[in-house]
């Protein structure tokens, strides 16, 4: 098999003559549509960029339009149809960045490098601008350097950067210790705790049978771990009764969700959980294929996980008769997301896993009926999945047995924003906020966002409320906002974060997330009117009930929570009980004045009617 | 249907930047004309040629604001007005003349006034009694409060009627399927 080259090999070597063709790439990848995605990421180390006629040759190897090909490059945030710089620098822009100013570094940044942030230096060297959360929440300030993850950034660090960059000197030979990233485990519990060597699971669930397995996954009330809660063995049993062969196991490692990051931790330390987990879901399914979707964010984390990969299939845990178990086949391969929030939506992210824009499906039929290629498919969170272990360790009982009535188990959380000892935790369900807040070190906490951008913003007198399905759901974020920060702006980074990632496939989102981030900018910028938030409850109940997924119906929850909670936020920003234009009038004409060489009266115009009586 | 109010309803109308085709549809309910004037009075209006705005309760503005003038308007219907509502596409969007937006002012102004074929020693015109354009043309919501939206290009005849007689007998005003369109 060919090597495959990590984008750091290119630039180590920023090479005049490409060390890949296109050729090679299109032959890794059998030239199958399917894989045009996954064609697409590796075509781009190539030059750094995919400039048009290679697009036109990938188009006529695979026998698909030009047009889709385009299509799919111009969807994800992290494949590029214009040049970049060979450096290719992201800051995170997730809020937990910007309190930890995020900004001031990218300025910084751009200022010793003679460059504009989002252009490409004049030689090429290097292109600086933001990105979505990143997952590095709990050790931020943080930056994607041609992929890879730097943690921790302060003046320093960024100084360092601007002379490596200055020099062209390698990511290869850039300090180590910027790319350790720290998994910051600050409280374990049943699964953090667990040492299993790998398929100490499997065999307990192949020593059941495979209805056995599923009776005792029933029996434990295992509940998706993504935020929807979905009864993961309902799941398991939909596809496996589904008509079909060749059924399908996917891991959703599309952790995109701003402020979460416990999937990364999982995948770096955890890797055989969450594979052996696959395993399991394959073993009471049935299923023959699997497919980890790891966000492009995470793509450092490749090397290691295609290596406990083959370890596992050296050791006989994926491959064919697994563990001896005849026509028990199984195997599992990565694929790449690219940057696009809403792939983390299972049908969007099996329409990516098919080479396609991120654009999420109708439903039903569901993806357990007809999921990856048709095909029935279990989509599963990477946490939902390493849980299955302890199932098939201790039996479901045992499992059903910590937690609350309806969310069986514990869950990881990660925390981050103010509070002194970020990272991972892992409760319980049924633990209250208070508890969780007094744990990590916050003081002083104004609120908490829960269950990252598209969850629920508590404010202080909610404090005793308990994270659980029945309760407080979350997908494991938990961002804390002290007394000194303006939840107004938080509402309007999310906001941003969703106009920017909407997949532009419906209307009511589209337009709706860009009217909705207009108004902020609108109240932001020095112009908002009691109007403004009058047409703000229009357009939020307009994005819940007319959007095609759960993206555009999310979009305006930051809003709706804290215009409810933190109202006076929003109110000593209106500047008009009535109406404000977003724009000075008076500065509309100054062209037209200019050119007419007018400054009677008539030119001008005054900003606020009142003024003209 | 709700009782008629007990006194005719003041109705203002005028064009900003539009092409009165938004007014000609308006013409086009015909005979409810008739039915119409039982039910309202006009104020200003290009039908009643009445200057100056007074106290109404319904103003509809055809048009977006693309000049000094309009904004001037417009804000002396939002001030007379109870209920204002942008007729047609250029109201609600800027329409075609927002065509222009994409283009510098100084560049639109000097195509006409001084570089056209034909044209010697043309200036930008200056006089004092001329409005001056805006740098882009708006959609009516974007200077003043707007309380109702009627989409089209213009508006079918038999739309605009089913809203003012909404409006008039006291519903929400609402259009649904082949009255809807934005086109």
């Amino acid at each position: 098999m060919r090597c495959v080259l990590q984008p750091e090999v290119l630039v180590s070597a920023l090479p005049s003559v490409p060390l890949v063709t296109l050729d090679d790439v299109l032959q890794r990848h059998s030239h199958d549509p399917t894989r045009l995605l996954q064609i697409l990421i590796d075509a781009q180390e190539i030059e750094g960029w995919l400039p048009a006629p290679s697009l036109t040759r990938i188009a006529a190897a695979l026998h698909i339009p030009r047009a889709r090909v385009e299509g799919v490059a111009g969807f994800y945030s992290f494949l590029y149809t214009r040049p970049v710089g060979r450096y290719r620098v992201l800051f995170s822009d997730n809020i937990t960045d910007r309190m930890l100013g995020n900004a001031e570094l990218l300025d910084a940044l751009c200022r010793k490098l003679w460059i504009e942030p989002g252009k490409v230096s004049e030689d090429g060297l290097v292109s600086v601008t933001t990105t979505s959360c990143t997952g590095l929440c709990d050790q931020g300030p943080a930056m994607l350097v041609n992929g890879r993850a730097i943690g921790q950034l302060n003046h320093r660090r960024i100084n360092e950067i601007a002379e490596l960059i200055r020099q062209q000197r390698p990511l290869d030979l850039w300090p180590a210790e910027y790319f350790s990233i720290d998994d910051n485990i600050r409280r374990r519990d049943a699964l953090l705790d667990l040492d299993m060597p790998p398929g100490a699971a499997l065999t307990a669930a192949i020593a059941r049978g495979r209805d056995g397995w599923l009776a005792e996954m029933q029996a434990s009330n295992l509940r998706g771990r993504g935020g929807a809660g979905f009864a993961t063995a309902v799941k398991w049993a939909s596809a496996r009764n589904a008509p079909g062969a060749q059924k399908v196991i996917v891991c959703n490692a599309d952790e995109g969700e701003p402020g979460t990051f416990k999937d990364r931790v999982l995948l770096n330390s955890f890797a055989d959980l969450v594979f052996e987990g696959m395993a399991l879901a394959a073993w009471a399914v049935g299923a023959s294929e699997g497919f980890l979707y790891l966000r492009g964010e995470y793509r450092y984390l490749r090397p290691q996980l295609e290596a406990v990969l083959a370890s596992r299939r050296q050791a006989g845990l994926l491959g064919t008769s697994i563990l001896g178990a005849p026509g028990f086949d199984f195997d599992i391969q990565i694929h790449l997301g690219a940057g696009a929030y809403v792939c983390g939506e299972e049908t969007a992210l099996l329409e990516s896993l098919e080479g396609k824009r991120g654009t999420p499906r109708i439903r039903p039929p569901f993806p357990v009926i007809k999921g990856y290629l048709g095909r029935p498919t279990v989509v599963n969170n990477v946490e939902t999945l390493a849980k299955t272990c302890l199932v098939a360790l201790e039996g479901g009982e045992a499992f059903a047995a910590t937690g609350t009535a309806q969310s069986a188990g514990t869950k990881l959380l990660s925390i981050s924003g103010d509070c002194a000892a970020p990272g991972i935790y892992e409760y319980p369900f049924g633990v209250p906020i208070a508890r969780i807040l007094e744990d990590c070190g916050a003081s002083d906490t104004q609120a908490v966002q829960v269950g990252g951008a598209s969850g629920m913003c508590l404010a202080s007198y909610e404090f005793q409320r308990r994270i659980a399905y029945e309760d407080v759901p979350t997908a494991g974020a938990f961002m804390i906002f002290d007394g000194t920060r303006d939840l107004f702006d938080v509402a309007r980074a999310f906001v941003h974060f969703f106009a920017h990632e909407s997949c532009g496939f419906c209307t009511p989102c589209r337009v709706g997330t860009a009217l909705l981030k207009g108004f902020m900018d609108k109240l932001a910028d020095g112009h908002g009117a009691k109007a403004d938030l009058t047409d703000i409850d229009w357009l939020d109940r307009l994005l819940k009930n007319a959007s095609h997924c759960g993206l555009g119906s999310a979009a305006p929850n930051p809003v709706i929570d804290t215009l409810q909670k933190f109202r006076p936020a929003y109110e000593r920003r209106l500047v008009s009980l009535d109406f404000e234009p977003a724009f000075d009038l008076d500065a509309a004409l100054a062209e037209a004045r200019q050119l007419t060489a007018r400054d009677d009266p008539g030119a001008h115009l005054k900003t606020h009617e009142e003024e003209e009586k | 249907m709700s009782p008629a109010p007990a006194r005719k309803l003041r109705v203002a109308t005028t064009s900003l930047a539009g092409c009165f085709g938004c007014h000609m549809s308006f013409l086009d309910i015909d005979e409810h004309l008739f039915e119409l004037v039982e039910l309202i009075e006009f104020d200003r209006s290009p039908l009643t040629d009445i200057k100056e705005v007074g106290p109404c309760d319904i103003g509809i503005i055809e048009g977006g604001v693309c000049n000094a003038e309009n904004v001037h308007v417009l804000r002396e219907f939002r001030r007379n007005c109870k209920t204002l509502i942008a007729l047609g596409a250029c109201a609600v969007n800027g329409g075609l003349p927002a065509q222009r937006n994409h283009l510098p002012l100084s560049e639109c102004l000097r195509e006409v006034y001084q570089f056209r074929p034909g044209i010697a020693n043309g200036q930008i015109p200056n006089d004092p009694e001329l409005p001056l354009p805006l740098d882009k043309v708006r959609p009516i919501h974007e200077v003043v409060r707007i309380d109702y939206f009627l989409p089209g290009c213009p508006p079918s005849g038999p739309a605009i009627w089913k809203f003012l007689t909404d409006l008039i007998a006291g519903r929400t005003p609402r259009l649904t399927g082949g009255l809807l369109h934005y086109d």
